[in-house]
């Protein structure tokens, strides 16, 4: 059985919220960089860094990360494709990186993001961000904005659709 | 995919996607970082029974930039001067821990009768068998096509649109083999341009046109013309009159550069006889890709490895 727990007025209001924060929290900071978990943290990423230019024009950009060769279950698991990965010319270093994803799980993926990142460069604050997250962390990692928590079974799938590459937003549990 | 023997194993959508990650690869090797965690803890032995230099460096490059360990082996000064069989040399590196086998033969086939007959467990890959295949060779050549004419267009696109002339050793060319059959399979149109004593049998079944002289091959505007290296040391005599006579009719000339488009590309796979199947000026010229190949080896490797380390393979 699914059952929507977001719609798309309620991701709207929570990217939103989550943009408020990442304003107010970059107080005195200079220089934001969201970079985005494929595939689908790529298009919250530009979503987040559009609401924070709107909110409080200054110096935002947007990238991609892909953090597939930094996994530790790649022997484990069938091969997955790498995502290209793409840093905006002027870098991380210094700078504010929010990394974002959308459903923040065991935290290997956010793991394999910090690493892959230290191979990158040397950014003064990193935080993660992700639209739901579903608890039952494997590692000591938590998210510094959160969407929408979700206390889910590990038997349950969270389906996460967002228009830009599913036609619809929409966070559904099955 | 557990093994790379042969580019006819390969599928279209096989080929596409370690192309693809080879781009990811290409991309990690231009950072300050150039090395990633994904092969920590895996050891990859070259094992060579025969001389190369650049086969071996790159893939010692791509194994070490996928922070794997690396041991070398080569035949000469080894057990195998004394009688030791291919089984017994594979079992006993396997057994020293090596979770890749690079294996170079001399003679055809080698690999895979290693898969064949079991005597290994590790993963293996085919990095040249005797006058058969070369497919790491064939996937590198591929990427450097790709990113050479398509440009951004490159990512997720075979090479249906794009024609290829090969021309020189065709017969004694694993090179010209595993290229054979993967640009067919990435939907390329092959010509063959060679002299006859220099074209094998059975060529009519490698979906590729046979032409008996380069201009000829040349009035078509290829898109590609891949020069194969004379390979003298296989060679007894008689397979051409002379030297000079195979650089004036077969070998790549300023002249017959001049007259290709500007955006057709020159490939070698190296090492060059310059003079000989490529003027000195044509391999040096800005539509040579022979140091975009060898950068391409790098990442084409780093790509395989990756693809054959997953867990359906």
């Amino acid at each position: 059985m699914t059952r929507i727990v977001l719609s798309k007025p309620d991701i709207d209001r929570a990217l939103k919220r989550i943009a408020h924060e990442i304003v107010e929290s970059q107080r005195g900071e200079s220089g934001l960089v969201f970079l985005g978990i494929p595939t689908r943290g790529i298009h919250l990423a530009q979503r987040l860094a559009a609401l924070v230019a709107e909110i409080e024009p200054q110096d935002v950009s947007v990238g991609t990360l892909d953090v597939t060769m930094f996994r530790d279950d790649l022997a484990a698991k069938s091969t997955r494709m790498t995502v290209p990965t793409e840093i905006p010319a002027s870098g991380v270093d210094g700078r504010t990186v929010v990394l974002v994803d959308d459903v923040l799980y065991s935290g290997r993926t956010a793991r394999s993001a910090l690493d892959a990142l230290t191979a990158i460069g040397r950014p003064s604050i990193v935080r993660l961000a992700v639209l739901v997250d579903r608890g039952h962390r494997e590692l000591p990692i938590r998210a510094d904005f959160v969407g929408k928590n979700l206390p889910t079974s590990t038997s349950e799938r969270v389906n996460l659709s967002l228009v830009e590459s599913d036609g619809v937003d929409e966070v559904s549990i099955a | 995919m557990k093994h790379l023997l042969s580019t006819r194993d390969l599928s279209r959508d096989d080929a596409v996607a370690i192309l693809d990650t080879a781009l990811d690869m290409a991309e990690v090797r231009q950072r300050d970082v150039k090395k990633l965690p994904t092969l920590r803890g895996k050891t990859v032995a070259n094992v060579f029974f025969e001389d190369s230099t650049r086969t071996r460096l790159s893939f010692e490059a791509a194994a070490l930039a996928l922070s794997a360990d690396v041991t070398t082996f080569t035949a000469q000064g080894s057990s195998v001067s004394k009688g030791e069989s291919l089984k017994d040399t594979l079992q006993t590196i396997e057994a020293m821990g090596a979770d890749f086998i690079v294996l170079r033969h001399q003679h055809s086939g080698a690999a895979q009768a290693v898969v064949d007959n079991r005597w290994v467990d590790a993963h293996m890959i085919n990095a040249g068998d005797g006058t058969h295949e070369h497919p790491t060779q064939a996937l590198l050549d591929a990427m450097t096509m790709r990113s050479r004419l398509k440009g951004d267009a490159a990512r997720g696109s075979d090479l249906d649109d794009i024609s290829i002339t090969i021309v020189g050793d065709v017969v004694h060319s694993r090179v010209a083999r595993s290229n054979a059959w993967l640009l067919h399979t990435l939907g390329a149109s092959v010509t063959f341009a060679a002299p006859r004593t220099l074209i094998p049998r059975g060529i009519d079944h490698w979906g590729a046109k046979v032409v008996d002289t380069l201009d000829e091959a040349l009035d078509e505007r290829p898109d590609v013309v891949m020069c194969l290296r004379i390979q003298r040391e296989r060679m007894s005599s008689g397979f051409f009159p002379s030297e000079t006579e195979y650089s004036t009719v077969w070998g790549m000339t300023p002249a017959r550069l001049a007259a290709l488009p500007d955006t057709s590309i020159v490939m070698h796979p190296g090492p060059m006889n310059r003079g000989l199947e490529i003027a000195g000026s044509v391999a040096d010229s800005a539509q040579s890709t022979v140091t975009d190949q060898v950068t391409n080896g790098v990442a084409t490797r780093m790509a395989v490895l990756y693809h054959l380390m997953g867990a359906d393979s």
